[in-house]
Order: structure tokens, then sequence, then C-alpha cells
């Protein structure tokens, strides 16, 4: 672009300050977009744009509403950290989310009205059994038939969807429901505890926060964890060194097919109580951008979840209050992913006018 | 008219809106660019093309305003990879994003409209002929359109100059540029054909082969056709194949179902994405000859 007036020039190492200032000025491009939006469909855009970033947080109980849709996005973007960290591309947690579902929900169904509070714990691991066993598929393809992990695990999530419809249109649908397509109703023990009475938000949180933690450790504090990350950013310094881009695919799949099978398995013993075919909620694809804007660090990523969370909770205010489409999320959602990626650049390069 | 032939009929007219979607991608790929965006391009050239039929009652204007559309997405995606350098898998895993949210967004107003049925373009005395006939002669143009682009494309590809230059820039941009290529220009122009593309195939799922608009109604066909240019090795007449092939599969478990076979309609639904998977596993077992096949810089930033 040698005629052009402004012009990008490569720093000679990475800028620090755009390495956090880039998600900010994302999110302020992304905010400045919706307020345009907002404005050309002839609604006033201060009062859309306090839908999703004030209603959110004006009152204990919206906080509560806000940590448990950003509870399954945390753990799930926790897991594709792993993943994006060592370059494994599983772009399929939503899959692998509502495996965990479906086995956390099994065993829910098998509760009866005397089975302990034990029940939740079983649950809790299925969740993560049944999220691991999706992400396995992807790895023992990528593994052992050099199948490109991004389409596998992204037909996964077509798969999986298909099957949770299979199970409450077919063997799980409640015979007392009326015909509708959805299980019965969980027993009362297989409830997820709550932290406080009368609000929605439980112990997933805790194990979501606890879990950052854990991965902070996991990634800067263990020789596993730096292996991973070699292999991600030098596969050639990795083989170099001896470290196993096999190990390194599986442990990055399992942990993060685990992570979002744990949200799943949360999810539907929490907030949602039974099965439906409307358990998809996308969790799985926000996460992706989550783990993005938070820079794959634990951290930065329990912000992105709140933030991503204000967008599912402003989508569904827009459409009660200001008669909007609630798909208005997916659009905020997929402009911020772009809006990081461009400011992005900035991290490598200098923007340079010339005179 | 006869089942089998029916099949046969429906079979042709699912592959086409694969076939020129992976087609598409084919030609960003051979200039060694991947679009991740495929799905979502097709969703918003789906509901561009829709709601421009239903204003303009032209299909043809529809067919163009879906490959507009897709050009434009496929443009905005290729600046930022090809300019700013932007992680190829991200970017287009946005694309992806932000297509399935805006489409679902532009579209409300349009889910109750539904378009009358399409009539098919019979070709003269073939038709006529009884089973194939039906089968194969009486159709939409488009699905003729998607054999002749095919043929087009091996020409230009593989018979033209301008088709070297484009291999040429997706098997090594450093040589390309050396010569004195614009390579980013070239790529630039390669996304936007291939999005352009990719939204004509959107265009006529919702304009022809449904004919209605339904949030998310690609449903995997643009992943489906990502992953057919690996099935078919990169080659043009191999992706027309496949995606009749996958047309089958989709349509196989219709044929099913109306035979009474006693599988859930969800079971059988899931048979185009595992046979996805399955085929993918079985082609790219064999990583030499995927390493032969593909566009040497496939995925690839490059900077002059």
């Amino acid at each position: 672009m040698g005629h052009a007036m402004i012009s990008l020039e490569a720093r000679p190492i990475a800028s620090k300050f755009w390495g956090i200032a880039s998600p900010l000025l994302a999110i302020v491009v992304t905010v400045a977009v919706g307020a345009l939006i907002f404005a050309a469909m002839g609604k006033d855009p201060v009062r859309g744009l306090g839908v999703f970033f004030w209603e959110p947080i004006k009152s204990t109980y919206a906080l509560s509403e806000l940590a448990v849709k950003a509870t399954p996005l945390i753990l799930i973007a926790l897991g594709l950290a792993v993943c994006f960290r060592s370059n494994v591309w599983n772009i399929g947690a939503e899959g692998q989310y509502l495996l965990g579902a479906l086995f956390g929900g099994g065993v829910a169904l098998t509760a009866s009205a005397d089975t302990g509070r034990w029940i939740v714990l079983a649950i809790l691991l299925a969740g993560v059994v049944g999220g691991m066993c999706w992400a396995a598929i992807v790895a023992l393809l990528r593994d052992r038939f050099n199948a490109n992990e991004i389409l596998v695990s992204l037909m996964l999530v077509y798969v999986a969807t298909f099957l949770l419809t299979y199970m409450v249109y077919g063997p799980w649908k409640d015979p007392m429901g009326f015909n509708f397509p959805q299980t019965k109703t969980f027993e009362k023990a297989t409830q997820i505890p709550r932290i406080i009475d009368g609000l929605r938000m439980n112990i997933g949180l805790i194990i979501a926060l606890a879990s950052a933690a854990l991965l902070w450790v996991f990634l800067f504090r263990t020789f596993r964890g730096y292996q991973l990350q070699v292999g991600g950013i030098a596969p050639a310094a990795a083989r170099y060194a001896g470290f196993s881009s096999r190990g390194a695919l599986w442990t990055a799949l399992l942990i993060s097919g685990g992570a979002a099978g744990l949200a799943g398995a949360l999810e539907v013993a929490g907030p949602i109580g039974q099965l439906t075919p409307y358990v998809p909620a996308g969790y799985g694809f926000a996460a992706i951008i989550v783990a993005f804007v938070g820079r794959l660090h634990p951290v930065g990523i329990v912000f992105a979840a709140i933030l991503m969370s204000m967008f599912y909770i402003g989508g569904e205010l827009a459409q009660s209050r200001l008669g909007m489409p609630k798909s208005l999320t997916g659009v905020f959602q997929g402009l911020l992913l772009f809006a990081l990626l461009a400011c992005d650049t900035l991290i490598a390069y200098r923007v340079r006018v010339k005179k | 008219m006869n089942e089998l032939a029916l099949l046969l009929a429906a079979t042709l007219n699912a592959g086409t809106v694969l076939a020129i979607a992976a087609l598409g991608l084919l030609i960003n790929e051979k200039a060694g660019i991947v679009n991740l965006g495929a799905e979502g391009l097709m969703l918003c050239a789906a509901i561009a093309g829709f709601a421009t039929v239903v204003h303009t009652g032209n299909d043809w204007i529809g067919f163009l305003a879906g490959a507009g559309a897709g050009a434009l997405l496929a443009a905005i995606f290729g600046v930022l990879v090809i300019w700013l350098n932007t992680n190829q898998y991200a970017t287009g895993l946005a694309l992806s994003l932000f297509g399935v949210g805006f489409s679902a967004f532009a579209g409300v107003k349009y889910v109750q409209e539904k378009l009358p049925e399409r009539s098919n373009f019979s070709i003269p005395l073939l038709s006529d002929i009884p089973l194939i006939g039906a089968a194969l002669f009486k159709q939409h143009p488009l699905v003729y359109f998607g054999i002749a682009l095919t043929i087009g494309i091996i020409w230009f590809l593989y018979r033209t100059r301008a088709g070297l230059v484009l291999r040429s820039v997706g098997e090594s941009p450093e040589s390309a540029h050396a010569l004195g290529y614009p390579v980013r220009r070239i790529r630039l122009l390669a996304v936007a054909v291939g999005g352009a593309m990719c939204g004509l195939a959107g265009a006529y799922l919702s304009i022809v082969y449904t004919p209605l608009w339904v949030e998310g109604m690609v449903a995997g066909k643009g992943w489906i056709a990502l992953a057919l240019t690996t099935f078919a090795t990169w080659r043009p007449a191999r992706v027309l194949l496949g995606a009749y092939l996958f047309g089958g599969v989709t349509m196989l478990q219709f044929a099913l179902q109306s035979r009474g076979v006693a599988v859930s309609e969800q079971l059988l639904s899931m048979l185009p994405y595992v046979a996805t998977i399955v085929v993918l596993a079985l082609i790219s077992r064999n990583p030499t000859w995927i390493r032969v096949n593909m566009p040497a810089s496939l995925g690839r930033p490059f900077s002059p």
C-alpha cells in the first residue's frame, strides 16, 4: 500500500499496551455500532444501550441473573483457552456442552423422591464425562485419521443437537407431559445448590471462578501447561524439546470437553431443571468470543464472560421492552469478535499517516 | 413421477447448493485463503436474496442480491485477513457467528412470508425421456449452471494464464510476488468471487430450495461445503461429484422416512453430518495424499 495515506508498519516487538487496550477498544467500537443500529431502527440509543449495560447490573436480582448466564460462559471459555493456546481449534464446545447436559440429565432422571443430595455430585461428574467423550471423538479422529478438528467438532454439534431432540421426543419424553417434547421435571434433590435463597445464582459460579484460578495455576505454574503452550506457539521448538503434540491434543480437548460438559450439567440441573429441545443456547459459540476477548487468560475470561452475559440479557430485554428481535445478541457477539480481531492489528503494527 | 426419478432430481437439487458454495470455497483455497465464514455468508445471502424476491418478485434480482451480499461480506473478511493479517480461522469464525446473528435479526420480518413453488426449466426433447428425463432434465436453471460453473472453473484454473497465476498465489505467494503479481489484490478478488458464489448458493436455498426463510436455515451446509473441498482434494470435478453425493445423503433420509423405515426422524437427520465426519476421516487418513493436493500456502498469511 505504498500509495496510501495511511500505512501499517510492523512493530519491532508486540505492544504490551495494545494487548490489553485492544479488547477495550473493541468493546467501544461494538457499543458505538450498537448505538447506530438502535438509531437506525428508530429507537433511542441511550435507552437501547441502557437495556444492555445498565439493566443487567442495577439490582441484586439482575446481578444474580447476570451470574447465571456468565457461569457456563466462563467454564466453557476456560477450556477453550487451553485448546486455543495449544493451537487446537475446538469450535464444537456447544456439542460437548449438550453431551454434558444429556449425561447429567440422564443421571438426574434416575433420581426419585427419596434420593439424597449426593446425586448432584453424580450429575456433575456425568456431565464432565459426557463432554469429554464428545471431545475425545474429535481428538481420536485428529490423532488417528488426521481429520480436521474444526470440521469434526462443528459437525458433532449438529449430531449432538439431534441426539438431544431424539431423546426428548423419544425415550426420555415425560409420559405425563401432554406429549410435549421434554423430560419430566427433575426431582428436588438434583437441584444444584443455590448460593443465596431466592436467587437463581448457584454454586456453579463458585466452581467456575475456582476453575479460573485452577487454570491460571495450570497454565503458568505447571510444566504440563508450559509444554502445551510451547506446542501452540512454536510446534517445531516443542518437537525439538521432545514435547508430545499428541499428548497436547488429547489434554487440551479432554480439558475443554470436560469443562463444557460440566457447564451443560450445571445448566440442566440448575436453571433449567429438565431436558428440552431448548437446552442449546449458543453458549458454546459465544464462549469462543469470550475466550478471545478475554485474551485466553483466566482473569480476562471472567470479565469477558460477564460482558457476554450482558449481551444475552440485553437481547432478551430489548425484545420485551423495546420490541426488537432477540437475535440482536448474536449481532453484537459477532461484531465484538470482528472488532477485536481488527483492533488486535495494533498489537503487532503501528499506524503511520504519511504527509 | 417415478419415486426413483424424484429422488434423483431432489439429489441434484440439494447437491447444487453444496456444489456452488464449495466451488466458491475452492477458489478461495486455491488462492491460499480458508474462509470459515461460509455458513454465515450463506445465511446473510439467503435472507438478502429472499427479502429481495419478496419485494421485487424477481428471482434473478434475488440471486444477484444474494451473490452481492456474499461478495461484500467476504470482502470485509478478505481485507481483515489479507491486509491486517488477522488469523484466518478466527476471522472466518467471527463472520460465521456474525452471519448467524445478523441474518436472524434482519430476517424477523420475513419469517411468515412464503414464495410460490418455482417452476423448473425443461430441456426440450431430453426431458421427455422416461425416468431419466424427469430426473435430470427438469431442473431449475441454476442446477445446470452448477455444472457449467464446474466446467468453467476447470477451464479457468488449468487452461488459462489467470488461473495459473491464481494457483501460484496459493502455492507460493513469495514467488508470485517476486514475479510482480499483486498477491494481496488477487487474493482479495478470489475471496470476493468465492463469497459471491457462497452467496448465490445461500440465495438458491431460500428462493428455490425451501422456498422460505427460517432462522439458521443453512443448517451446516456452509461447513459441509468447506469439508467438501478437502474430500475433493481441491479438484473442481470431484467437488461437484462430492456435492451430489452429499445431496443424495440428505435426500436419503427423506426417502427412508417416506418408506416408513422404523428409525426416528431425528436419528436420520444426523446422517449428512455423520457422513461428513466419516468421509473426512477416511480421506484425511493419508497425510501425503492431502499434502500433495493441498495448496501449499493454505491458511498462511502473506505480507510482501
